[in-house]
């Protein structure tokens, strides 16, 4: 096949000075030639180092969509330079327009490749091996004897030899016999059928990226329940193109437990989460199913994928306001350190009970700061020693004021709007570290203390209903390469000559032929010497040089 | 599970003594190259092999019939020399090392009680253990001995940097890695990457010894020490053509792991942008050995910056950015 690619590459455009130059004919002939310039293998191998290239600054760089903070910074730092390449799509490079279109050219090209290779393959596959070369001594395998044997028995034994080729037998014109013998046609059809695997591939992708989606969310693993009911039920949502967030499969997910294992130095030795699910009829019935959840373990229901992503503390506080209300509160705080879980977050308090909404929004309380799940101190300041929960305390500053999450705009539950602090509208009004149990009390009464921790897990859920597909295609391309890799396809073929007796008798009955050999290798030379050789030892009796 | 010590340390020193064989079999690898007729003997008896052009790949070849008794009677029948001598002993230092090599991985396996390539040291002992293995290999098919000490050198100074600057003690896996999933894609990667590092040398020969061909005052001594243009494109080709499959086995297994670990099969991490990248580059690689015009020179630097991303995804990757992939147990 790459001899026919070869050539289409190397032939000069046919020149076809006779025909007048009509507008159409020449718009014919430059769609003609754009095409087979598109579909040459030269372009395909420009376009595939474009590919390599193209994707490479998606390693280098920063991504929105794998680390929207990181490339944030970026930006910032790298001044005008950072947002020509935010412009020009450098920190999005996988959705590019030029990523888009070296892909869909490849596409192209692959398509304009495959259609013509499948119709010569149909044909090859039809017509047989090819006819014997006038002269076989010029081929890069080639053995010459003369033997005391009819011809016709010469051919029977030569194509008992080649049980498992393709061979055609064709007597010449001279009255020599021929047969021409092909095998490892297996080698074109794997080639096909990975090529058609890498395009199934790529079309599956791009089906994928718009019909998929991803969504995180984090649950208290205290028996807390997450349903997979509509976007507003995630922490943040990824959503293909094709995706509005209206029709997600119906399923809920309850975390009973989570327990992590160290080592004593604190490395990680496994993470499983004791959740329980329920999805298509279960959620009429009400049934609950059991279910382990661990890294590389993901729970698979509804079509859907629930994973563990990463887990975390939840401190409990309350507030006691003067009037004797009080208010409990575990939200997660965020792990800052993944060796010790030290963690940071802020815990946000309305005052209860106050109708002036101007009075109640400046009287706001937000506990922030530090957890350690094993405290240690330095002098005064927190941190942690061991990732697991053996004898937590918290840092914490307590701020009263305004927090400004009234203000329309969406806040992170992790932090304290720091413009908030900075404009003087929400102020330290304590500093205290904390272990289970202890309380502070501020200047107007108010207590505030530290209850105890929960921990949460946080989840992911994936939909990609093309997963399936890109699996197979990937299976096809991975076998059609390994067929395509290793059979070898080569040619083999015998002259059988008849030899009339010049020695004078002039009778028939001097059974005597030439025999000539002939083989060639269409792909890789290497290797086909020893099964030629072998060969022509079977039918001539003897190795070829003799 | 608890970690053997004794068994790690004895793994430490294996390393550390094969490390110190290669040397010594680099050393006399160098003299066998550079004072040895033996390397231009060798390459005018390949050239004159070529001419036979069939299959030229064993050497016990036999081509055909007409040309065959061109062929000088039989390789290595002349009487020894000492430089050759050295050589032949450079080859059985090279085994013992990798015995050395193999055992420190076997050890390192047993003191953890899990594969032995969960972090970036024993990622890299893996690599150079294989890549040797393919050079002792094929030098039982093609007369390469006496550029061993090109294959060794990117070994030794893997290793060196493996186990000094990368270093990680003999620990547990944490909870991403412990799937079986380890051991295949990680397996496979290690392969591919190990054989990959002969089509490279080879290619970077093949540029020498092809600019000689072309212009003779080009690598005036060292070209004609080289083995034919011809050979050194097998080399690459075959060694690719084998190391390519189990690469995209590689890739798609970790796509199907990543499938269970991370949420989703590709994601466009750093690791698995670059995987792609050197993918793509060594699929052009074999295109262009069909393709007119692309052969030969062309090819040959398309491999070399194949096994540049290669090398690049192995450190680069691994320590400068920060993907999901970074378990290189370096900090
Ligand atoms: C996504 C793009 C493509 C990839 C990743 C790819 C990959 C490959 C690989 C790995 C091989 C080696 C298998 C073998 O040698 O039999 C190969 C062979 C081949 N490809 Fe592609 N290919 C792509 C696109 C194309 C296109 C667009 C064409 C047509 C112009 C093409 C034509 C060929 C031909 C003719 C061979 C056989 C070469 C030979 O016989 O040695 N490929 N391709």
């Amino acid at each position: 096949m790459s001899d026919r690619q070869t050539v289409t590459d190397d032939a000069p455009q046919e020149a076809r000075p006779a025909y007048r130059q009509t507008p159409t004919r020449r718009a014919l002939a430059f769609l003609r030639n754009t095409w087979r310039k598109l579909t040459s293998m030269r372009t395909a191998l420009v376009l595939l180092f474009l590919l390599a290239l193209a994707a490479l600054p998606g390693a280098l760089l920063p991504q929105w969509d794998l680390n929207a903070q990181q490339t944030e910074e970026y930006i910032a730092e790298n001044g005008w330079w950072g947002r020509l390449l935010d412009r020009l799509q450098f920190f999005d490079v996988y959705s590019s327009v030029w990523f888009s279109a070296i892909y869909l050219l490849l596409m192209v090209s692959l398509v304009g490749c495959l259609v013509p290779r499948t119709g010569d393959y149909i044909r090859a596959m039809r017509s047989g091996p090819v006819l014997t070369p006038k002269n076989l001594a010029r081929l890069p395998h080639h053995t010459r004897a003369e033997v005391d044997d009819d011809p016709d028995a010469v051919i029977a034994s030569v194509r008992r030899r080649l049980r498992g080729w393709r061979v055609t037998e064709r007597t010449e014109a001279g009255g020599a016999r021929t047969i021409s013998a092909e095998r490892g046609y297996l080698r074109e059809t794997g080639n096909l059928v990975f090529h058609f695997g890498i395009l199934g591939i790529i079309v599956a992708f791009a089906i994928g990226a718009m019909y998929s989606y991803e969504g995180q969310v984090i649950v208290h693993a205290d028996g807390q329940e997450f349903c997979n009911s509509g976007i507003f039920a995630y922490d943040s949502f990824n959503p293909g193109l094709q995706v509005d967030g209206t029709e997600l499969n119906p399923f809920c997910v309850r975390v009973d437990d989570f327990e992590p294992t160290y080592t004593d130095a604190g490395q990680p030795v496994n993470y499983a989460a004791d959740i329980r699910y329920q999805s298509g009829e279960d959620l009429a019935s009400g049934t609950w199913r059991d279910y382990r959840l661990e890294v590389n373990a993901p729970l698979r229901t509804a079509g859907d994928r629930v994973y563990l992503l990463g887990h975390g503390y939840a401190p409990t506080f309350t507030v006691t306001w003067p009037n004797g209300e009080s208010r409990t509160q575990t939200i997660q705080w965020r792990p800052t350190d993944l060796n010790t879980m030290l963690s940071q977050g802020a815990t946000k308090f309305d005052p209860p009970g106050v109708t002036d909404s101007r009075t109640r929004r400046e009287n706001q309380l937000a506990v922030t700061g530090l957890f350690a799940p094993t405290a240690a101190f330095h002098g005064n300041i927190l941190t942690s020693s061991f990732p697991d929960l053996t004898e937590p305390a918290v840092a914490v500053d307590i701020m009263r004021g305004e927090l400004g999450i009234d203000a329309g705009r969406s806040q992170s539950i992790f932090e304290i709007d720091q413009s908030m602090v900075d404009s003087g509208r929400l102020e330290r009004v304590a500093r205290e570290n904390l272990e289970i149990g202890e309380s502070i009390t501020l200047d107007d009464g108010t207590q505030i203390s530290f209850d105890g921790v929960r921990r949460w897990v946080s989840l992911q859920v994936s939909h990609d209903p093309t997963q399936g597909w890109m699996l197979g295609f990937a299976i096809a391309m991975f076998v059609g390469l390994g067929a395509s890799l290793s059979v070898k396809r080569r040619r083999f073929w015998a002259r059988v000559t008849p030899l009339a007796d010049s020695t004078g008798g002039g009778t028939s009955d001097v059974r005597r032929a030439v025999v000539e050999l002939g083989g060639l290798a269409r792909t890789d030379q290497a290797g086909y010497g020893e099964e030629f050789t072998a060969i022509s030892r079977d039918l001539l009796g003897r190795t070829p040089q003799d | 599970m608890p970690v053997n010590e004794t068994l790690s340390q004895y793994s430490d020193w294996s390393y550390t003594t094969s490390v110190v064989v290669y040397l010594l079999a680099m050393i006399f690898f160098l003299v066998e190259q550079s004072f040895g007729k033996h390397g231009k003997r060798v390459a005018e008896r390949t050239r004159e092999r070529q001419l036979v052009g069939a299959g030229a790949g064993s050497g016990s070849d036999v081509g055909t019939v007409e040309v065959a008794k061109d062929v000088p009677p039989s390789t290595g029948r002349a009487p020894r020399t000492r430089t050759e001598r050295l050589g032949r002993m450079g080859v059985a230092l090279t085994i013992l090392a990798a015995a050395l090599h193999l055992a420190a991985l076997v050890l390192r396996g047993l003191a953890t009680s899990r594969v032995p390539w969960g972090n970036m040291y024993e990622y890299i002992a893996a690599i150079t253990f294989i890549g040797v293995v393919t050079w002792l290999v094929l030098l039982r098919k093609y007369p390469l001995r006496h550029l061993s000490a090109f294959v060794l050198l990117p070994v030794v100074i893997l290793m060196f940097v493996g186990g000094t600057m990368l270093y990680a003690v003999a620990a547990p896996l944490q909870p991403a890695l412990q799937s079986y999933w380890l051991v295949i894609h990680v397996a496979a990667a290690a392969a591919s990457s190990g054989v990959f590092l002969i089509p490279g040398a080879a290619s970077i020969l093949y540029l020498i010894r092809s600019a000689h061909d072309r212009d003779p005052v080009k690598f005036g001594r060292f070209g004609p020490k080289l083995p034919s243009a011809d050979i050194l494109d097998k080399v690459a080709y075959r060694t690719t053509v084998f190391a390519f499959p189990v690469f995209t086995f590689g890739i798609l297994c970790g796509a199907v792991w990543a499938e269970a670990a991370w949420g989703r099969f590709w994601g466009w991490d750093p690791k698995e942008t670059v995987a792609f990248v050197s993918w793509v580059i060594y699929a052009a690689y074999l295109h262009s050995r069909a393709t007119a015009g692309w052969r030969g020179t062309r090819a040959a630097v398309i491999n070399i910056v194949g096994f540049a991303a290669t090398v690049f995804n192995l450190f680069f990757v691994n320590l400068v950015s920060a993907g999901l992939h970074s378990y290189a147990g370096v900090s």
